[in-house]
C-alpha cells in the first residue's frame, strides 16, 4: 500500500518520458483542466548549521509545479525539482486519478510501482558501488 | 561621472559574432552539447551551481558552454537567469544525517560506525596525466551494501560532552541575504549562506591562511560526506510535506581547538561547510572560514583577515567582485579627463615653484 506522499515522491523523480512510457499501455486517463501551471520557479534550499542546528539558506533550486482538476472536481498536484513541465502536468493528473477509487489500484500497479522500483534499484546500485570503496583496515592485530 | 554617448553598435555586433565563432571552435570537430558537459564535466557544473546559487545541473552546463568554460561568467549567467523566476516556496532543511552516502571519511577516527567510504575520489590517484583516458572505460565495482546508519562524528563527540553543540533550531525562518542587505555583526545563518555561494578560490585562500597562522586554527576533518539528500517542501494547498526530489550535497565538519569559560568546561569547537553537488574543497574551505568567523563569539582576539566578517563576507561573492573589477573596462573617458586636468594643473604649479 502506498500513501499519497509516497506516490507523489515517486512521480516527482520520474521524467516525462518515463511516465509516458508506463502510461502507453493504459487506457486514456480522464480529461483534465490545469488550474495552475505547469510553471517554473524557484525554491530556497536549506541546510542546518553543523548538520543538526539552526536552519540557514543554502541557495535556490529550480522547481516546477502544476495543479489540475479532473471530472468530479478532484484536484491533483505536483511539485518537483527541475524544469520538466510535461512531467509536472502528467504527475499532477496522475495524482488526481490516484485519489479516485476506480483508478487507484490500476495506476499504482501499472505506473507508480514500476517507477518506484526503478528508483530504488538505482539507489541500491549507488549503495553497492559505495560499499565497494569502503576501507578494510589491515591492522597489525588482524594481520598476525 | 557618467555621460551617455552613442556609438559602437556595429563594433559590438562584430565582437559578439567573433565570440560565437570562438565559442564553437574548430568546426571540423563535433560540437559539445550541454548534456555532455553535465555528464562529463560534472564538478565544473557543481561549482557553477554553488556560486550561481541555483541548483539546476542542466542550466549550469548550458551556462558553462555559453561562457566558453569561464566558470565565474557561467555563475553570473545562472544568477541572471535566477532573477527572472519567482520563488514559490522555501524547502525544509535537508537532513544530511539521512544522506544516501557515496563518500564519507573521517580523519579523526579510523574505525567509526558506518565505516570509511572513499567514493569516487581523486585522493590516492597519482596525479599523472593519463594519455589513455579517452580510450579506457572502467566499470565501477560493487559490493554488498550494509545499510548501516552513519552517525555524525561530531555527534559522537557531543554525546561525550567534548564538542560544543550548535544552537538548536527555534523554528523561525532563517534570514536571507538575497532579500535584505548583510548586517554587521552578521548572524551565523547569513554567514553560512554567504559562504555557501562564495568564490571557491577566495574561500580556499582564506581557509589556507588560517592554517598558516593567520588566525589560530588547528583543524581536523571530523567528517566529510557526499551523497544524495531528499528535498522536502510543504505546499500550502496540501498542508503536508512532500518529497520533491533529491540533490547531491557535500558536507564537512571541521573540528577545532578548545573553548571554555567559567560556566562551560573546555570543549572542541567546530566549523561547518555545506556545498551543492560534489565540492569537497569548497565544503572544507567553508568550514575553516566558518570557524574563523566565530572568533568574536568565542572571545578570541581578531587578528587575521579570515576572522573579519566584513572583509570575508563582502568580498567572497565572485559575481559581485567580477562586476566591480570588470566595470573598470567600461569607458571612464570623462572621469579620466578630469584626472588629467588635475595633474596638469598640479604640475604647472610645481613647475612655477621650481
Amino acid at each position: 500500500m502506498m500513501t499519497r506522499p509516497e506516490w507523489m515522491a515517486a512521480l516527482a523523480r520520474a521524467t516525462a518520458d518515463e511516465i509516458a512510457a508506463e502510461l502507453a499501455a493504459m487506457p486514456p486517463l480522464p480529461a483534465h483542466r490545469t488550474i495552475r501551471g505547469p510553471e517554473i520557479g524557484l525554491t530556497m534550499l536549506r541546510g542546518r548549521a553543523g548538520g543538526d542546528g539552526a536552519a540557514f539558506n543554502l541557495g535556490e533550486a529550480t522547481i516546477t509545479r502544476c495543479s489540475v482538476t479532473i471530472a468530479g472536481g478532484t484536484l491533483g498536484h505536483c511539485w518537483r525539482l527541475g524544469r520538466d513541465r510535461r512531467a509536472a502536468e502528467l504527475a499532477a493528473v496522475l495524482d488526481a486519478c490516484l485519489q479516485q477509487p476506480d483508478w487507484h489500484e490500476v495506476l499504482l500497479n501499472a505506473v507508480v510501482t514500476p517507477l518506484h522500483r526503478r528508483q530504488q534499484a538505482a539507489a541500491a546500485l549507488t549503495a553497492r558501488r559505495a560499499a565497494a570503496t569502503e576501507v578494510r583496515f589491515a591492522t597489525l592485530a588482524t594481520m598476525r | 561621472m557618467y555621460v551617455a554617448v552613442k556609438g559602437g553598435e556595429a563594433a559590438i555586433e562584430a565582437a559578439h559574432a567573433w565570440l560565437a565563432e570562438r565559442r564553437r571552435g574548430d568546426e571540423s570537430l563535433p560540437a559539445l552539447t550541454p548534456e555532455q558537459i553535465e555528464q562529463q564535466l560534472g564538478l565544473a557544473v557543481d561549482r557553477v551551481m554553488a556560486e550561481g546559487s541555483c541548483h539546476d545541473r542542466g542550466l549550469a552546463a548550458l551556462a558553462i558552454q555559453q561562457a566558453r568554460g569561464d566558470l565565474i561568467e557561467a555563475a553570473f549567467l545562472l544568477r541572471a537567469y535566477r532573477n527572472t523566476l519567482s520563488r514559490f516556496a522555501a524547502c525544509e532543511p535537508v537532513d544530511t544525517g539521512a544522506m544516501r552516502v557515496q563518500r564519507r571519511i573521517s580523519a579523526t577516527y579510523k574505525d567509526l560506525p558506518g565505516g570509511q567510504v572513499l567514493g569516487p575520489t581523486f585522493d590516492y590517484t597519482h596525479r599523472l596525466l593519463d594519455f589513455a583516458l579517452a580510450a579506457e572505460g572502467h566499470a565501477p565495482q560493487e559490493a554488498e551494501a550494509a545499510h548501516t546508519t552513519m552517525p555524525r562524528v561530531t555527534e559522537l563527540l557531543a554525546r561525550e560532552g567534548l564538542m560544543a553543540r550548535d544552537a538548536p533550531d527555534d523554528g523561525t525562518p532563517p534570514p536571507d541575504l538575497t532579500r535584505e542587505p548583510l548586517p554587521f555583526p552578521t548572524p551565523r545563518a547569513l554567514r553560512l549562506q554567504s559562504l555557501a555561494r562564495g568564490d571557491e578560490g577566495f574561500l580556499l585562500g582564506l581557509g589556507y591562511s588560517t592554517q598558516r597562522g593567520y588566525g589560530n586554527a588547528h583543524p581536523f576533518v571530523a567528517e566529510l560526506r557526499m551523497g544524495e539528500v531528499e528535498v522536502m517542501l510543504a505546499p500550502a494547498e496540501l498542508g503536508f510535506a512532500i518529497s520533491i526530489g533529491d540533490i547531491t550535497v557535500t558536507e564537512c565538519q571541521m573540528v577545532n581547538q578548545f573553548a571554555g569559560s567559567a560556566e562551560t568546561p573546555p570543549q572542541f569547537t567546530r566549523g561547518y561547510g555545506l556545498a551543492m553537488g560534489h565540492g569537497e574543497r569548497r565544503a572544507m574551505a567553508m568550514a575553516l572560514v566558518d570557524r574563523a568567523l566565530m572568533a568574536s563569539e568565542l572571545g578570541e582576539e581578531i587578528t587575521a583577515p579570515a576572522q573579519n566578517a566584513e572583509f570575508v563576507l563582502l568580498h567572497a561573492d565572485n559575481v559581485e567582485a567580477t562586476g566591480f573589477v570588470e566595470h573598470l573596462k567600461l569607458p571612464h573617458h570623462v572621469d579620466f579627463q578630469s584626472e588629467l586636468e588635475k595633474i596638469r594643473s598640479i604640475r604647472a604649479r610645481w613647475e612655477q615653484q621650481a
